[in-house]
């Protein structure tokens, strides 16, 4: 508070700064406007409200696995893995070969808990066979190459894998078997719920420990966290770098195939090219959390879910805008261009220019 | 036999030559140290001999191998361990993950809790902040958090990038004490260094670099006396 009482501070005050906090302002006006609108409408009901955050948080546990994979392979290599989201495409589309016959069967009713884990160790293990083959074949080779290579390399990765799968597959929507546990309703009160959301909610929460764990407590996490701070030094103390991020991939695959599993059966579809939105939002979600931070991801991936679900409502409908919900993309895309503008950092992320 | 043996490496950024043709040897169990101005060549020999650059010409030969095409984590195994220009200790992890990563490579869990012991007794300071972010250290700390993490790999060769950069005079003393400890026992150190009168002091041979070329040799404490050594880095 302090600065703004002294004048060499205005002195220094440029448009640029004007624009930013008339943007910031128009930014809040619309947010207050918007909510104060809706809440004295008062069109939703508190069950409509609990709805909108039930199902954030399910689309936000699958975010933050997703993002997870951006943010730790960009930790390491400083570089946006623009293909993730269609690995994660690999996986759900590869497990649905196991799925639906585990459904035509009845196994996957009978005994849901196995054919569960039968399931996302195929997508698991289809993504990283994917991803480790993205890092061979696209970014090894420009590891030391100090241009925009590797990153039209990525996109380039990211529409091949779309398309192979789309040669292999074709282009039609596969529906996922419908599982009765899942769609059973759950009610707290007068407030219910399909199961599936907490079970979601609980599996990304559960693979994120185990992930958090692995990285904190395990010596190849913390050989991680270590390349990913300094990369010559930590080859200096013995650490093959290449085994590292071999790693790295790995538990961004796993993540992935987990979260595309999750998707698939909360969509209960899986299409070649579903995996693009989920992956722009996921890396909007590591942006938002602070990319590079691993715990920025999971809040970032949870936060980009729930005001995405809730934001159109709450927001937007204030406002008179006719069926908001169609604009829910708009909230998440306005979010990371606001982060991007108003925080570069991220919500947990540290400066960039330290450590330069 | 000569422990390290360098001969007549030439390192390039790009197309600007930095080293022409330096050879020098270390001895087993010596302290040698590598003197000259900025811009020297120093950090870029260092560097090309623990692989982080590579080597256009020449060879570099630890005991019998040849290293000369070795990628930085392959020398650890080697034992030659390489304590960085800056620190560079990782700040974000904590010193006990710190010294965890020095001993990356290790498997052996009882000898490695009594190297740890060791550094923790050598460096007491350590011990008290073990499970403090590195980067809350302060610059000797992290010096002595540097050339500890090193240790733990239990190295025969130490190499030193200015252990004392940015020191309190009080501190440069005290980290060079704690070498000439370590070299006591058997560690073979070269350290490569600014402050040319300490350096000289505790070493037994001394190589002056100049625009990448060696300039002068010879036992350290007739360089420590020698007039243009005197004059060009003693003051």
């Amino acid at each position: 508070m302090q600065k703004y009482f002294d004048i060499e501070f205005w002195r220094r005050v440029t448009y640029v700064d004007v624009t930013l906090w008339l943007m910031r302002a128009a930014v809040i006006i619309v947010v207050v406007w918007g909510t104060i609108g809706t809440l004295i409408d008062g069109r939703y009901s508190n069950e409509q409200w609990f709805d909108f955050v039930m199902f954030g948080l399910t689309m936000g546990g699958i975010y933050a696995l997703v993002a997870l994979g951006y943010t730790m392979v960009y930790g390491i290599l400083r570089l946006i893995n623009f293909a993730h989201g269609d690995i994660f495409m690999t996986g759900a589309f590869t497990a649905y070969f196991v799925a639906s016959p585990l459904g035509k069967s009845g196994f996957l009713e009978e005994n849901l808990l196995i054919s569960m884990i039968i399931i996302c160790l195929t997508a698991m293990v289809t993504c990283v066979i994917i991803a480790l083959t993205v890092e061979r074949i696209c970014y090894r080779p420009f590891r030391s190459v100090r241009s925009f290579a590797p990153l039209i390399c990525a996109i380039g990765a990211s529409f091949f894998i779309q398309h192979s799968f789309r040669g292999m597959y074709g282009s039609s929507v596969r529906a996922y078997p419908d599982v009765e546990f899942f769609d059973k309703l759950l009610s707290i009160g007068s407030f219910d719920f399909p199961m599936i959301q907490p079970v979601v909610i609980l599996a990304a929460l559960g693979s994120m420990t185990g992930l958090y764990l692995i990285v904190m407590k395990t010596r190849m996490g913390t050989a991680m966290r270590a390349t990913s701070e300094d990369r010559d030094t930590a080859s200096l103390m013995g650490i093959d770098v290449n085994r590292v991020i071999i790693f790295t991939f790995v538990l961004g695959g796993s993540m992935a195939g987990i979260g595309g599993v999750l998707y698939a059966f909360v969509f209960k579809q899986v299409y070649f090219f579903m995996g693009f939105f989920p992956g722009i939002k996921a890396f909007s979600a590591a942006v938002l959390g602070g990319i590079g931070n691993i715990p920025g991801a999971m809040l970032g991936g949870f936060f980009l879910g729930t005001v995405e679900s809730v934001g159109p409502a709450l927001f937007l409908d204030g406002l008179g805008i006719v069926a908001p919900y169609q604009l829910r993309d708009l909230i998440a895309f306005t979010m990371l261009v606001m982060v991007l503008i108003f925080r570069p950092q991220g919500l947990l992320g540290e400066r960039v220019s330290q450590r330069a | 036999m000569a422990h390290i043996e360098v001969d007549d490496i030439h390192v390039y950024y790009g197309n600007i030559r930095a080293l022409q043709g330096i050879s020098f040897k270390v001895e087993k169990g010596a302290i040698v140290t590598l003197i000259g101005a900025n811009g020297a060549g120093k950090t870029t020999t260092l560097n090309a001999l623990s692989g982080i650059l590579g080597l256009r010409e020449g060879s570099i030969h630890i005991g019998d191998t040849n290293i000369s095409d070795f990628m930085p984590h392959q020398l650890i195994p080697k034992g030659i361990v390489h304590v960085p220009e800056g620190r560079r200790i990782f700040a974000r992890l904590s010193v006990d993950d710190n010294l965890a990563m020095g001993a990356f490579t290790r498997n052996d869990k009882a000898e490695l809790s009594k190297d740890r012991e060791y550094v923790l007794e050598m460096f007491p300071r350590l011990r008290e902040r073990l499970d403090q972010t590195a980067g809350t250290l302060s610059g000797g700390e992290q010096q002595m958090l540097a050339i500890g993490r090193a240790l733990m790999s239990k190295p025969d060769v130490l190499l030193l990038d200015e252990p004392s950069m940015g020191l309190a005079p009080v501190l440069v003393e005290q980290v060079f004490n704690s070498i000439i400890d370590i070299n006591k026992t058997g560690v073979t150190c070269m350290l490569v260094e600014q402050n040319a009168y300490m350096a000289l002091q505790i070493a037994s041979y001394g190589y002056v670099l100049e625009g990448g070329r060696i300039a002068l040799e010879g036992v350290a404490q007739e360089l420590a006396k020698n007039e243009e050594i005197k004059k060009a880095y003693l003051g």
